[in-house]
């Protein structure tokens, strides 16, 4: 399969995500679960390589099952590219910057933030809580004022 | 063994610490002298009738017991381990909030001040903040919290140890009388207790006041409610 037939087909297909080299997965099992990787190369039906030079992900064969794919490829990747390679292009897509700002990683990283609270923190979530709601309830009372 | 006649071989019918308790050394040193021990000889000349039986004989002054075991009974070992300081958890430091499970105080967040001679922890309230007092507890029945009071301007009397919280002894009126509750007197809180109270609460509760939902955090009382997952839970 050629890129020209691939970018062809995606033209048609309702899939906008493929297993590809160069493409940016999120590790979801396993010691480096939460990082960003890039697929290196395509072993079988069950594994990928992957590497993450900036992220702390070792690389290693890792099965799709527990890869999510990301909208974000490196495109200029080519097959089997070495550690060096990897890291040198996964800096110049900017891909950590995309990452970072987009909703699902502040999404995730909202939910560790939640889950690591100490009890301290959460009593003060609670009260944050309690204090919007009065003042959702407040401008709620005055708006309907406003309107009768 | 005379006071802790034996129920089988080697075995007291009092343990060590009753035995103990009726030899009452504890009451202090004897100062009285023995009295002078007077010799006895080991045997006497006694005359005994019969012709055959040689007229006199020789009889033990102390008879011998007739009883010797069969087999040798073995002696148990003298353990010579003693019980060291309870050690604390080390997530429980002077200054951390504890969160109290057990007794009167349960669901209460207090701050813990020291570890008592005892092993048991000092906590306060403080007083003023949600009512808890200077307390002891053990830390079996205690959640500690990450949360951490600075406590370096808080000091703690002498007189606050383990000898602070024992119960004064109040005369024992009769049963009958006690259930009608009669000669109940409710007694006034001694004044250096409070004193001491407030002493050790007003320098806690400056440092407590320096950060922010700190002392609202230590009136609310904690509790699990539904969907919390505890196993999960961090404190």
């Amino acid at each position: 399969m050629t890129t020209t037939t691939a970018t062809s087909e995606r033209l048609q297909s309702t899939f906008k995500r493929f297993v590809e080299v160069g493409r940016v997965v999120l590790v979801n099992d396993g010691p480096s679960a939460g990082n960003l990787a890039v697929i290196v190369e395509i072993i079988d039906h069950n594994r990928a390589l992957i590497d993450g030079p900036t992220t702390s992900v070792p690389r290693q064969s890792f099965p799709y099952r527990n890869l999510i794919l990301t909208p974000y490829t490196i495109a200029s990747l080519p097959r089997g590219a070495g550690n060096g390679a990897v890291k040198k292009a996964f800096e110049k897509a900017g891909v950590l910057e995309k990452w970072q700002s987009s909703g699902w990683a502040k999404k995730l990283a909202a939910r560790k933030q939640r889950k690591n609270a100490s009890d301290f923190d959460r009593f003060q979530i609670q009260l944050a809580k309690k204090s919007r709601r009065e003042e959702v309830r407040k401008a709620y009372v005055k708006e309907k004022k406003a309107s009768a | 063994m005379a006071r802790s006649k034996e129920v089988a071989p080697n075995v007291g019918r009092l343990s060590r610490s009753q035995v103990a308790a009726k030899r009452g050394l504890f009451k202090g040193k004897k100062t009285s002298t023995a009295p002078a021990k007077t010799e006895s000889p080991a045997h006497t000349e006694k005359t005994v009738g019969g012709k055959a039986n040689g007229e006199k004989r020789l009889v033990p002054t102390n008879k011998a017991s007739k009883y010797y075991p069969a087999e040798d009974v073995k002696k148990p070992k003298v353990s010579r381990k003693s019980a060291g300081k309870t050690a604390l958890r080390s997530s429980i430091t002077p200054g951390t909030v504890l969160i109290l499970l057990a007794g009167r105080f349960a669901g209460k967040r207090v701050v813990f001040l020291k570890q008592l001679d005892s092993g048991l922890l000092l906590v306060s309230g403080p007083f003023k903040i949600n009512g808890v007092p200077l307390r002891r507890v053990s830390q079996a029945y205690v959640i500690a919290t990450s949360t951490k009071v600075d406590i370096a301007g808080v000091s703690i009397p002498e007189t606050v140890n383990d000898s602070y919280f024992a119960k004064s002894k109040a005369a024992k009126g009769s049963k009958e009388g006690e259930f009608f509750g009669e000669g109940k007197e409710k007694k006034a809180f001694p004044e250096e207790k409070k004193s001491e109270q407030k002493s050790v609460d007003a320098a806690l509760i400056a440092s407590i006041k320096k950060v922010d939902n700190l002392a609202k955090y230590l009136k609310a009382s904690w509790g699990l409610s539904k969907g919390d997952r505890f196993h999960e839970l961090k404190f």
